[in-house]
């Protein structure tokens, strides 16, 4: 049964470069619940994230992606966006010239705006407001102010890319967040700052797809769901024990039993 | 899975594209000959001296072979052009005495509002003459001077006298040669020892006939310890056939004084732009060219500075847009004549379609002028395949005691940029819009407020609608 405000993800098969990388994904994702997706490097993960977002690079050879009852498979990033979609990108990308003030301004008026009679947006914010739940959301994130008037990730680290992504994030209130490897690249303290930010924005308003490689980020925030990638296709679906599992036993045994019920198969 | 588009810029022209009928006093007739310089210095009631470098100035055009390099002018006709035409028969400092049909191009250019706002001086100058000037009067009891160049050749003989053709001489080449010939109309700016000119001075340069040739004279003397900043604009209607602009701008900055020069140029696509700019700075002086070209068929325009006594500075900060059917080729040059002398070139270019850009630059270091620092960055960027650009930098150093740096990028707006800003909700026409206006991010901070906030919505405005 469709429920309108899902995404749901029905016998995805997608390829890039000629290659086909997923191969045939189903996952449902409500909002209020947090997903956890596992796996080892290069299974499709980042893939999935992307195509979900709308990259071009990706084509859609089979399958479809439902949101609140629409099929987007035909629609741009921004459309996808402004339904309430968000994806918290394992390499964001650097804007020179362009400050993140400048960039969330325009994309909060594209997502929260008020049409006008001329066809633009109108921002149900002044720009002293704006600037305020800006400040608040820096303050959560304990970034300092001046991130604000600086170039979008020109000459970030790592990790400070990272936590500008979940500033992003703080800043737009999607309902659906995709978050893709998040935690790579932050020291354990800024995993702290950058989870209880996570945290302290979910909710029921908000379903949370949580891409990672590693269980460390599922200690602060604890999915109900737990999935497991493997060259394209989710093989294992558990609640928060499964991640522990994989912390205690790595992916291995994951594998083994999958190449057991192969041979089963073919026997 | 929709295919990407792939996004388009461009420049809207519709505001600048109207044309006025032709209600001229005096127009020459086509083509270049002594009869018609004769009639040009005649009819402006010259001294002597002037009509005599006019006709020694046609002589060495004459003599002078096109450049070899740079854009393409085989198209060029010099017996197809008008080379003077008086709209009016006299100046006007009062809008309200302007014609009605030129006060209203000159309004829907935004030039008395914005003299209203922000601007400390203006001079308007339709086809060949400057048709309105003014400057506000406590600069006037300081001493500066702000006036077309025909009147200050009149009223301030000696001064121009002494320095016209200095800096650029008729013999650099020959467009410089071609301007000195028949050159009408342009600012001429004094300002005097210690005096700081706070507001920009501006003029407005609008060609309106076809086949006009318009050839405006600048000379900018800014005396010890003072400053100025000097705006220029310029646009022309659409037509099928070519005009054609040549400009020459000649300054002066002595001891400890600093000029900005800012254009905007934005002539419609059937305009040659053939444009010879210097600077002569003297001891601790600094000169500031602020170029950005947008608009014309093809540019030919290297803002220049020569570094004559130490501590002089010379920045060149240009940024070209080319785009369908446009080639911009601009650049800057510096020498560094003196020793302790310092100069940066920042070149920024934008080819969409098939529009060509190319940096061409010089920087050049005289033997002796230990102690020199300088640095040249040009960055491009093409918008799609069919887009081009080419960068010559010439550098030229005598001497060893310098510390020089060189850069030079080429990039792509990435699809990885744009899809950035398209998962934030952003449409593809504003997330284009946005690297575009961040690329240029170094040359729309350096403009007055007001400009830069034009050109932003230019740029903005074009988006819309050009994007599938």
């Amino acid at each position: 049964m469709e429920n309108g405000t899902d995404l749901e993800i029905r016998n995805l098969v997608v390829s890039t470069g000629g290659k086909q990388i997923l191969k045939g994904v189903n996952l449902t994702i409500r909002k209020g619940e947090i997903h956890a997706l596992m796996g080892p490097n290069g299974s499709g993960k980042s893939t999935l994230a992307l195509t979900l977002m709308g990259h071009p690079r990706y084509l859609i050879e089979e399958g479809k992606i439902v949101y609140k009852g629409h099929n987007i498979l035909e629609m741009k990033a921004d459309e996808r966006a402004r339904m309430g979609l968000f994806l918290g990108f394992q390499y964001p990308f650097e804007i020179k010239g362009v400050m993140f003030s400048h960039l969330l301004w325009n994309a909060y008026t594209a997502l929260k705006g008020i049409p006008t009679e001329d066809g633009k947006k109108k921002t149900p914010l002044s720009p002293l407001e704006f600037r305020k739940l800006l400040s608040e959301k820096l303050k959560l994130l304990e970034m300092d102010e001046s991130y604000a008037d600086r170039y979008v990730n020109d000459g970030f680290s790592g990790g400070e890319k990272k936590r500008a992504e979940i500033l992003q994030l703080a800043v737009l209130q999607p309902e659906i967040a995709i978050l893709d490897e998040t935690d790579s690249g932050l020291d354990i303290d800024a995993l702290k700052i950058v989870a209880h930010g996570v945290n302290s924005l979910s909710g029921p308003h908000m379903g949370i797809l949580l891409i990672t490689h590693y269980q460390r980020i599922l200690r602060y925030i604890q999915p109900q769901f737990v999935h497991v990638m493997v060259e394209g296709k989710i093989v294992r679906t558990g609640g928060y024990e499964l991640s522990q599992e994989l912390e205690a036993r790595g992916y291995n045994w994951i594998l083994e039993e999958l190449a057991k019920e192969t041979v089963t198969q073919n026997t | 899975m929709a295919l990407k588009e792939t996004p388009v810029l461009d420049f809207g022209y519709d505001r600048y594209d109207f044309k006025d009928p032709e209600q001229y006093v005096y127009k020459s007739r086509k083509g270049l000959s002594k009869q018609v310089v004769e009639e040009i210095s005649g009819l402006k009631g010259e001294p002597d001296w002037m009509r005599q470098f006019r006709l020694k100035s046609l002589e060495i055009f004459r003599k002078k072979s096109l450049p070899t390099w740079g854009g393409d002018l085989s198209t060029l006709n010099f017996d197809e052009i008008y080379y003077y035409v008086r709209p009016t028969e006299k100046q006007r400092h009062s809008w309200d005495e302007v014609p009605e049909y030129i006060k209203n191009t000159f309004d829907r250019l935004g030039i008395p509002e914005a003299e209203r706002k922000f601007l400390a001086g203006v001079g308007a100058q339709y086809e060949s003459e400057v048709v309105y000037h003014k400057i506000r009067s406590d600069l006037e009891k300081e001493g500066v001077i702000f006036l077309d160049t025909d009147t200050a050749v009149r009223e301030h003989s000696d001064i121009v006298k002494q320095y016209f053709g200095t800096v650029v001489p008729p013999e650099d080449n020959k467009f410089a040669a071609l301007n000195s010939a028949v050159w009408s109309g342009g600012s001429f700016i004094y300002v005097p020892e210690g005096v700081h000119v706070e507001m920009p001075l501006q003029a407005y340069f609008r060609i309106n006939a076809q086949n006009m040739g318009q050839f405006e004279r600048t000379l900018i003397i800014a005396e010890p310890g003072s400053f100025v900043h000097y705006i220029e604009g310029c646009t022309a209607p659409v037509y099928s056939t070519d005009s054609l602009h040549s400009a020459v701008v000649e300054i002066i900055v002595k001891k400890g004084a600093r000029v900005r020069y800012t254009t905007i140029q934005n002539w419609s696509k059937n305009v040659y732009n053939l444009v010879t700019k210097r600077t002569v700075a003297y001891e601790d002086a600094t000169m500031e060219w602020v170029d950005g070209n947008l608009g014309s068929k093809l540019t030919m325009k290297y803002p220049s500075v020569y570094l004559l006594a130490p501590g002089a500075k010379g920045d060149i900060l240009s940024i070209a847009f080319a785009g369908r059917d446009q080639h911009q080729d601009a650049g800057g040059k510096v020498v560094h004549v003196a020793p302790y002398t310092t100069s940066t070139i920042v070149s920024k270019s934008i080819s969409k379609e098939n529009g060509r850009a190319s940096y061409r630059g010089l920087l050049k270091v005289h033997k002796g002028a230990v102690g020199v620092r300088s640095s040249v960055r040009c960055d491009a960027l093409l918008l799609d395949e069919t887009s081009r650009t080419d960068t010559y930098p010439y550098i030229e150093i005598e001497e060893e005691q310098v510390t020089v740096g060189h850069e030079a990028t080429v990039g792509k707006v990435g699809d990885d940029q744009i899809f950035y800003l398209m998962s934030r909700g952003i449409s593809e026409a504003e997330a284009l819009s946005m690297i575009v206006m961040g690329f240029i991010e170094p040359f729309a901070k350096e403009l007055p407020m007001e400009y830069a906030v034009e050109l932003n919505r230019l740029i903005e405005l074009e988006m819309e609608g050009s994007v599938g």
